[in-house]
């Protein structure tokens, strides 16, 4: 019988992300509860030596598996991968962040193992013996509980910050594993990073986000500004974007980045139903915007009603005394 | 240059949700669209027939209301529609790739495009599983592609980028905005279109019985979220206000 909650380590540049911490926490206790153990499986060039932090969050045991042709993720490479390691092993479950790279090896691992995945979800819970998953639909006007009651391992891809990362040293065993990553079909001809000392907007804690009242690509340097205080990641709206003021990988809302920060700060959003559905999970919601009956009023924890090229420097200096 | 484009007919974006008496989401009185990224796909698909020549036939799972996702690519300019219709199968997505790569499996193909995910359910699966099936390689949320010589070059999106691949053809590659703008359909478009051949299937027809399309995933229930209660406005002058936002900030809702 299938047995195992085990946690794809994403791993980019010899850095764990954030969101497998968060998956190892919330498995851990899914794990003690259902008397199962909590595996990580790390894949790359040269990653053993990051084997051990996964053990710090919770890990009993951490699969790696080491090959030069895996230091870049492609999805036939991790997919062969994965897939071996599963068929070899029969975990019950495997929990992916709901990332980039997450949702791509996730449907075709899952293909491949011919087994159900729940993707973008925001919460786990067990009913009976079984992972039971929420995942908003309808761009969050709707929220479903899915399950895959029969086959194995379940699948699920979890929205980054859903879960609190909380280290639960373990000496994790560490196991190299014996798998090619096989024919790959997909050759990488380039690689374009954007140098950026903010983080990546869908792991951000806090996001600061403009819109339309931002005027032009100029002005984007008073959030930044803001952003900078408080170690946070820029994000925009449609409508900045569609403007051509910031590139479309800073948009947040349906037909951008689903996000879920901790603090959220719209400026010159007006809240248009697209936008709010990629950022109200964020759990606290703050809302500069001149015009009163914005609709980010309705859905904002804190407003002020004012012109956003005096309050948010404002802002930012008042953060910097306390922040300092 | 033989063109398949996965398409799904969705909710409008504006669409209220509410549950029907079975605690479903109801779909009486929606508008219904053909799905934003499904568009990218039909359009890029469009382009490259304009420049190799060949043929674009669009392929839907879905009820017969689907048909008018599908004209509406025919008048965008597709030459032909698939349409399965799924009868009372309950599906996820492991069963509408099933589905979709045996209509595929049909007809000839060197490329098969999909949007990379749907707006409804925002699975983002199905595509990738279409192309497990039908054995070949696929590259996701693509911005760029040019096809030349048997193969395909695609810059797809990645969190810190982007990257560009190479993938032998046949491959299925689904496409996120960007990648272009899709055109709208021309008067003229929308008079050919009627004419253009939609071949309406069943299961049946494509040899599949429920067993081998029996859904994985089971939906247990529905509901609506709780809405967010508007918050606070902090009343004051400018100063006073982002003085008063940054003190709530920290010290009642502790976030920073």
């Amino acid at each position: 019988m299938a047995q195992g909650i085990w946690v794809f380590a994403e791993q980019r540049e010899g850095q764990i992300k954030k969101v497998t911490f968060e998956l190892l926490s919330e498995g851990r206790k899914a794990a003690d509860q259902l008397g199962q153990e909590l595996c990580a499986v790390l894949v790359g060039k040269g990653v053993a030596g990051m084997a051990e932090s996964l053990g710090e969050y919770g890990a009993d045991k951490v699969y790696v598996v080491e090959n030069d042709a895996l230091e870049n993720y492609t999805t036939d490479g991790y997919t062969n991968v994965i897939a071996g390691l599963i068929k070899q092993y029969e975990p019950a479950a495997l929990l992916l962040g709901c990332t980039v790279t997450g949702r791509d090896l996730a449907a075709q691992v899952a293909q491949r193992l011919q087994t159900g995945l729940m993707t973008d979800c925001t919460g786990m819970e067990i009913s009976g013996d079984q992972l039971v998953f929420t995942r908003p639909v309808y761009a969050g006007k709707a929220i479903v509980k899915a399950a895959c009651p029969e086959a194995r391992p379940v699948m699920a891809t979890i929205r980054p910050n859903t879960f609190a990362a909380v280290p639960n040293a373990k000496q994790a065993e560490i196991i190299k594993a014996e798998v090619g990553p096989g024919d790959v079909r997909q050759i990488i001809k380039d690689i374009v990073r954007q140098i950026s000392e903010r983080p990546e907007l869908t792991e951000a804690d806090i996001i600061v986000s403009g819109g339309r009242g931002m005027k032009g690509p100029e002005n984007f340097k008073i959030l930044e500004e803001l952003a900078d205080v408080l170690g946070a990641a820029v994000g925009a709206s449609r409508a900045a974007v569609d403007a051509g003021w910031v590139s479309h990988s800073f948009q947040v809302g349906q037909t951008g980045k689903t996000v879920s920060p901790v603090l959220y700060i719209a400026c010159g959003i007006s809240g248009a139903i697209q936008h709010l559905a990629g950022m109200s999970s964020a759990k606290c919601i703050v809302a500069i915007n001149k015009d009163e009956e914005a609709n980010i009023f309705k859905v904002a924890d804190y407003g002020i009603v004012g012109d956003l090229f005096e309050v948010v420097p404002l802002l930012t200096d008042e953060l910097k005394k306390i922040i300092a | 240059m033989k063109i398949a484009v996965l398409v799904k007919q969705t909710f409008d974006t504006e669409a209220k949700i509410i549950l029907d008496v079975n605690g479903k989401i109801s779909s009486s009185g929606v508008s219904l669209i053909m799905n934003p990224y499904d568009e990218f796909a039909v359009e890029e698909g469009l382009r490259i027939k304009e420049k190799e020549g060949g043929e674009v036939t669009v392929i839907s799972v879905g009820g017969q209301q689907a048909q008018d996702a599908l004209r509406q690519a025919l008048a965008m300019g597709a030459d032909k529609a698939v349409l399965v219709d799924q009868g009372e199968a309950e599906l996820d997505e492991y069963a509408t790739a099933t589905i979709l790569a045996k209509a595929i499996s049909d007809l000839e193909y060197d490329l098969i495009l999909g949007g990379f995910r749907a707006i409804d359910d925002g699975s983002a699966q199905v595509a990738g599983r279409v192309a497990e099936i039908l054995n070949i390689p696929v590259v996701n949320v693509v911005t760029g592609l040019e096809i030349e010589g048997g193969k395909a070059v695609a810059t797809r999106e990645t969190e810190s980028g982007s990257e560009v691949l190479e993938v032998p053809l046949p491959a299925v590659i689904t496409a996120q905005k960007g990648l272009n703008e899709p055109r709208y359909p021309s008067m003229k478009g929308i008079m050919k279109a009627k004419k253009k051949p939609m071949d309406k299937k069943t299961l049946a027809d494509l040899g599949l019985d429920d067993g081998k399309i029996s859904a994985k995933v089971k939906a247990l229930s529905f509901s609506l979220p709780e809405p967010r209660k508007a918050g606070k406005v902090i009343p004051g002058e400018a100063a006073e206000a982002a003085r008063e936002l940054a003190r709530l900030l920290r010290e009642e809702a502790k976030v920073i």
